[in-house]
């Protein structure tokens, strides 16, 4: 990411090198002391076969009818070989197009949930830390209210009164997910709302809106995309938790997590049905979290505890 | 001290009191229908009408959610749609499981990710601590679910070693129930035969509850652990000749401790979440299974019940942590809450 910024920057012309120089080198020194970290490094190779293969993948699978519910009973349960690397399902269906095809449908469904998260979360974090005063207040209790519980816990009591479901299952995870960012956000924006530069820019007449997205949000970005890049892994264990408990992705839909759910009871014979959804979601959590460890370590050195 | 308890008490029970009005309306004003849901696929609109009246869902909302806060206060948590069975007596049965299952993983999980951070930090960057972080840094990505399960496949079915699932093996009867946590309860009745099966039968559901928490203390504690060992005090009683089993596990262990406790009770609370999960694999007789059943049928009252009380249950540990950190470390106790 910061590396095409780089080098997109540096195909621009001079005067506007010259406008962005100090941004620029920033970004330089961030991605220099990234690339310095091998465990980050591993995560971003990690997460960039994720998007690859989830972008890409299903043009190439193998058996791509599969992945939509074909039946070739006589395939059945297939060991892994050759023609299906993963082995096969109990209607035939090869298991490698579903994991690809499934790295896709976890990508859509992680990246909503995070995005809603954040486009909730964000806001009201800015209102409650900059704002203050009784809407403040009222803000914070609300989202102690929501962190009281276990993120998952309310995600099944959602999804409980609305009825199982994929979609469902997005609404409720999103739900449930919000009130970190507002946390995050309103203790930054606390500390910035009363900052020497804030105070020269409102007595320079800025507005409101204008403090908030120049000086308050770009002062918040690190801590935000440090925890969006965490949660993206946290939510795709959500999101797979969920279809295994048959609450999330019915089958034949092709969520990891649903995989997972019906593979469990072809256990132990026909292993390789459960065993390769999880890893990939195992390796994918994996990548996103040393991609996360390893931005706290470059964008918020402080904020490591 | 006692203030401060009891400020934190008091916003206890505020938040919880807010926790059942949010769960309330979430699992109301949803558009899911449970009384045609209960009443089953060929029920006339009159019977589900009747299903509706009989458990008030005919009633407005507010007045539904007056008659249940008044029901709550007496103890009384509803009646499932469902099974038609009382939600207090069900979680009366279930919870000392989870709460066997739970209190056994977390102290599983500080048995080995104390040590774990406690090593790693000490033997910083050698080999040790980069195995070590590798362990931990694996464990918070790991599916609890399907970690349970590839437990199961090994050393269950491939092994032998230990039962697939539940609490018992099914000629066994239950210790006399005591406590409800069938560890303690049969270790009060002397009754070792009962003790030993349900340790063996609570290892593996422990085990795959346990690693994410494992890991992420672990790495609190290490990094809590570097720090401490880089201060003054340190140095000075290096410098006195003390033994560094001393200065380590006395000195420097102490003071990490504190963040890591923090860490311990955030995790206690992420494992009552993962708790829907490891006892649906393990067929765990549970809260967490019971929320799961409840939630695939739609069925409001147990999973607003469930839902509450495992909220409790975090609050209590987290206040737990706050008392033991006020004890610890006086500091904490005049500071605004």
């Amino acid at each position: 990411m910061t590396q095409e910024n780089i080098i997109m920057a540096e195909e621009r012309q001079a005067t506007w090198r010259e406008r962005h120089q100090s941004t620029i080198r920033q970004l330089r020194l961030y991605a220099h002391t990234y690339s310095r970290n091998a465990s980050a490094m591993l995560g971003l190779a990690i997460v960039a076969l994720f998007f690859f293969v989830a972008l890409f993948g299903p043009l190439f699978v193998p058996y791509p009818e599969d992945a939509t519910g074909a039946i070739h009973l006589d395939n059945k349960l297939q060991p892994p070989s050759w023609e299906h690397w993963f082995g096969t399902d109990e209607v035939g269906a090869d298991v490698f197009t579903r994991v690809i095809v499934g790295a896709r449908v976890t990508l859509h469904i992680s990246l909503f949930v995070t995005v809603v998260a954040m486009l909730i979360g964000v806001p009201l974090g800015i209102a409650a830390g900059y704002h203050g005063g009784r809407i403040g207040q009222v803000i914070m209790r609300l989202t102690d209210v929501f962190l009281s519980v276990p993120a998952l816990i309310l995600a099944i009591a959602i999804v409980g009164s609305m009825g199982p479901g994929v979609q469902n299952a997005i609404i409720a995870l999103a739900l449930a997910w919000w009130p970190g960012y507002v946390r995050l956000v309103q203790s930054k924006a606390l500390s910035i709302r009363s900052a020497i530069y804030v105070d020269a820019a409102r007595t320079m007449g800025a507005s409101n809106f204008r403090i908030i997205f120049v000086h308050i949000l770009p002062n918040c970005a690190s801590p935000i995309i440090v925890k969006a890049s965490m949660d993206m892994g946290m939510s795709i264990l959500g999101i797979a938790s969920l279809g295994f408990l048959g609450l999330g992705a019915q089958p034949p839909y092709p969520e990891w997590g649903a995989m997972i759910s019906t593979g469990r009871n072809y256990l132990p014979d026909w292993w390789w049905y459960s065993f390769f959804p999880g890893i990939s979601i195992f390796i994918t959590v994996l990548g996103f979290n040393l991609v996360g460890d390893g931005l706290r370590d470059v964008l918020d050195p402080r904020g490591r505890k | 001290m006692l203030l401060f308890t009891a400020k934190k008490f008091l916003i206890m029970v505020g938040t919880l009191f807010a926790l059942l009005a949010i769960t309330f309306t979430i699992s109301h004003v949803a558009p899911g229908d449970p009384a045609a849901l209960a009443a089953g696929p060929d029920a006339t609109e009159e019977m589900i009408q009747q299903i509706r009246e009989e458990f008030g869902l005919d009633k407005p909302l507010p007045v539904q959610f007056l008659i249940y806060v008044g029901g709550v206060l007496q103890g009384d948590f509803g009646t499932s749609i469902h099974t038609g069975r009382e939600v207090v007596s069900d979680l009366a049965r279930f919870f000392p499981a989870t709460l066997e299952l739970v209190l056994f993983s977390i102290l599983f999980a500080i048995a080995i990710a104390v040590p774990i951070g406690v090593i790693s930090a000490v033997r910083q960057n050698t080999i040790t601590d980069h195995t070590l972080r590798l362990f931990s840094v694996a464990g918070v990505g790991l599916p609890m679910f399907w970690l349970g399960l590839m437990l199961q496949l090994f050393f269950a079915l491939k092994l032998g070693w230990f039962p697939l699932g539940g609490r018992l093996g099914l000629l066994t009867d239950p210790p006399t129930t005591i406590t409800g946590l069938y560890i303690i309860d049969s270790l009060l009745t002397l009754n070792f035969t009962t003790l030993l099966e349900s340790l063996h039968h609570i290892v593996l559901p422990a085990v795959a509850l346990c690693f994410p928490a494992l890991a992420s203390i672990a790495r609190v504690n290490r990094a809590e652990m570097l720090e401490v060992l880089s201060q003054d005090y340190i140095v000075n009683a290096k410098a006195q000749g003390l033994s560094k089993f001393r200065i380590v596990a006395i000195y420097a262990l102490r003071n990490a401790m504190l963040p890591t406790m923090a860490m311990i009770g955030l995790r206690f609370g992420w494992m009552l979440g993962g708790t829907v999960l490891v006892e649906s694999v393990f067929n765990w007789p549970g809260v967490g299974l019971y929320a799961v059943e409840a939630a695939v049928a739609s069925d409001f009252e147990p999973i607003v019940a469930v839902t509450v009380l495992l909220g409790f249950m975090f609050m209590l540990a987290n206040l737990a942590i706050d008392i033991v950190y006020g004890i610890l470390d006086p500091r904490v106790r005049g500071a605004n809450i």
